[in-house]
């Protein structure tokens, strides 16, 4: 439209930024919805926990359970085990942790460990590869008995999901 | 009425794709430069409107398809599952849903706009049948969403209308099996019904392509039904004027759009609706949507299966003789006298139709259908054709620029009066 000679601000200028605010704010609240509507729904949140009864497995034994539709390996690690993941030092580590840090202090057999190998999303097979851990079939990084990465091309340990103890036999991750 | 582009690529990359694809100079010769005619009112705001509604249901319904599973034992919950759990997932339903109210309610003011002012008549014909194309596709789809929830209304107008096609001689029963996928509707229904109407607005958005395209080679027509003489004195561009005018419109119809979705988003649904389907038992009192109302009157008045599907059918595909039932050279029922009143009496009988067909059939409501029916034809095939032969049409204006210069000074004359 042509313009017309005013000076300063005039009638014209207020609509035209009051209409262009309203319509933006009008524009952002109807987007959120088809945003939000993206992201994990109630029934999805619903199952973000998971229970597991460690009693049955014995020592040495890897079990697999399902936490958000990922695997997490729960290794009942001999004392040779975690004394050999102890032992390591940390400047052999690709991704230096302490074995300590990874377990929940008195029951330091427990190993919890999100199953994904964090090169690009295999899942480890268990008792194999060089380190009494994991080896990944898909590209052969290998992971200690700490869950931590040994062999490349994975980048970091596998990640301990947050978890805690009910009771001496009982987990409750997520 | 030409497009005339006036658009001139600025820069170096604009000049060089414009070479390649003069899309932006078509962008703009059709929703920049276009000349529309002055003298349009708000009903000529409809077209954006309905638009704006396929892109809505489109949009809606791509995110509801992301949450919905199409397997009879399930669909039900999984729709309760969009309203309980999906994060904004009863919005998102309730636009879908009171979407295709909306769109509706659009396309039948637009379509008897299109009535009143003639907008159907040389050389609009195909601009006219295309639109009649797609409100059969757009009714098409909207039965077929219906069915989705596998609610008892669903199963059950599923039932109904697919056995329509069972009055067919010979064929029928074959056809119903075919769209039934079995031998009675059930889950292969529901699957390739929930596959069609993610389809057909697809075909919807393609038709309306061409419905604009043959709009806007012939030009729009106006509430004075007369051709542009001057593209300078009866014509003003479509950006700004068209433009802000349909988007105030738009505006001011989302606001009607948005008080169903807040505040009574399930007055145009069926409660029976929310009952989960059961093949066993039908419903006591059974209806289609609003929108179908009317043709279900006429259905349901014909008391034989083959005649009241071919009159129900019928009354649809007389639409797309209308150009040629019309024999009037008049288009704007402004200049039809007669015509007009006609125009209203088919207006309350319509409407009246739509009453009726969520009557229960009996008793009076059966004979009263009956007589709007027989005038709905009448209207098509007796009247049309007779009275464009015998009116005698009021005078015209010599062009849009006088119709709109002497409203003009009418409103002078008497202040405070509309224009």
């Amino acid at each position: 439209m042509a313009h017309t000679e005013t000076s300063g601000t005039n009638r014209r200028d207020f609509l035209y930024i009051a209409t262009g605010a309203v319509g933006t704010v009008g524009a952002a609240a109807l987007a959120w919805p088809f945003i939000s509507q993206l992201q994990p729904d109630q029934s999805v949140l619903a199952l973000s926990t998971t229970e597991v009864d460690l009693s049955p497995i014995s020592e040495g034994q890897i079990v697999t359970v399902q936490w958000r539709g990922k695997p997490i390996f729960i290794f009942n690690r001999a004392p040779k085990d975690v004394e050999a993941a102890r032992a390591v030092p940390m400047s052999q580590l690709i991704d230096p942790q302490p074995d300590q840090d990874r377990v929940k202090s008195g029951h330091d057999n427990f190993l919890v460990v999100v199953g994904i190998c964090t090169h690009l999303g295999c899942v480890p097979l268990g008792h194999q590869g060089n380190y009494d851990g994991w080896f990944c079939p898909c590209h052969g990084s290998q992971y200690d008995s700490s869950g931590r990465v040994r062999v490349g091309p994975a980048p970091l340990n596998l990640p301990v999901p947050p978890y805690t103890f009910t009771s001496d036999t009982k987990i409750v991750i997520g | 009425m030409e497009g005339h582009s006036t658009y001139q690529p600025q820069g170096k990359i604009a000049r060089w794709f414009e070479s390649r694809l003069p899309l932006v100079g078509l962008l703009h010769s059709s929703a920049v430069s276009y000349p529309t005619p002055r003298n349009l009112n708000y009903l000529w705001t409809f077209g954006g409107i309905l638009t704006f509604m396929l892109i809505c249901q489109i949009v809606s319904g791509i995110v509801l398809a992301m949450h919905y599973t199409a397997y009879a034992p399930v669909s039900f919950a999984r729709v309760e599952h969009i309203m309980r759990d999906v994060n904004y997932g009863w919005l998102i339903r309730y636009i879908h849903a009171n979407g295709a109210s909306m769109f509706f309610i659009a396309v039948y003011i637009h379509i008897f706009r299109g009535m009143y002012y003639g907008s159907y008549k040389a050389p609009r014909e195909v601009l006219w049948i295309l639109g009649v194309i797609i409100y059969l596709l757009m009714m098409a789809t909207a039965f077929m969403g219906y069915v989705l929830p596998w609610g008892q209304m669903s199963y059950w107008g599923a039932t109904v209308i697919t056995n329509l096609f069972s009055a067919i001689p010979y064929v029928g029963e074959t056809i119903v099996l075919w769209l039934w996928g079995g031998y009675s509707v059930g889950d292969p229904t529901l699957n390739r019904f929930f596959s069609l109407h993610y389809l057909l607005p697809f075909m919807i958005a393609g038709i309306v392509g061409l419905h604009i395209w043959a709009l806007h080679h012939v030009g729009q027509n106006n509430p004075d039904g007369i051709d542009v003489k001057s593209v300078a004195k009866d014509t003003v561009p479509f950006t700004p004027y068209a433009t802000i005018k349909d988007v105030f419109a738009m505006v001011v119809f989302i606001m009607f759009f948005a008080w169903f979705v807040f505040y009574i988003p399930n007055y145009l649904g069926h409660s029976d609706n929310y009952i989960p389907a059961n093949p066993l038992a039908t419903p006591a009192h059974i209806v289609p949507e609003w929108y179908f109302l009317p043709f279900y009157a006429i259905l349901r008045s014909v008391p034989d299966k083959l005649g009241g599907v071919l009159a129900m059918f019928g009354a649809i595909a007389v639409l797309a003789f209308l150009p040629w039932l019309d024999t009037s050279k008049v288009r704007s029922a402004r200049y039809r006298p007669l015509f007009k009143q006609f125009f209203w009496i088919f207006a309350v009988v319509a409407v009246g139709l739509g009453y009726l067909g969520a009557m229960p059939a009996e008793g009076g409501y059966v004979i009263a259908s009956r007589i709007l029916t027989v005038y709905y034809f009448v209207h098509f095939l007796v009247i049309l054709p007779v009275l464009g032969l015998i009116e005698r049409p009021s005078v015209m204006p010599a062009s849009i620029a006088d119709a709109v210069l002497a409203r003009g000074a009418k409103g002078a004359a008497a202040p405070g009066a509309k224009a």
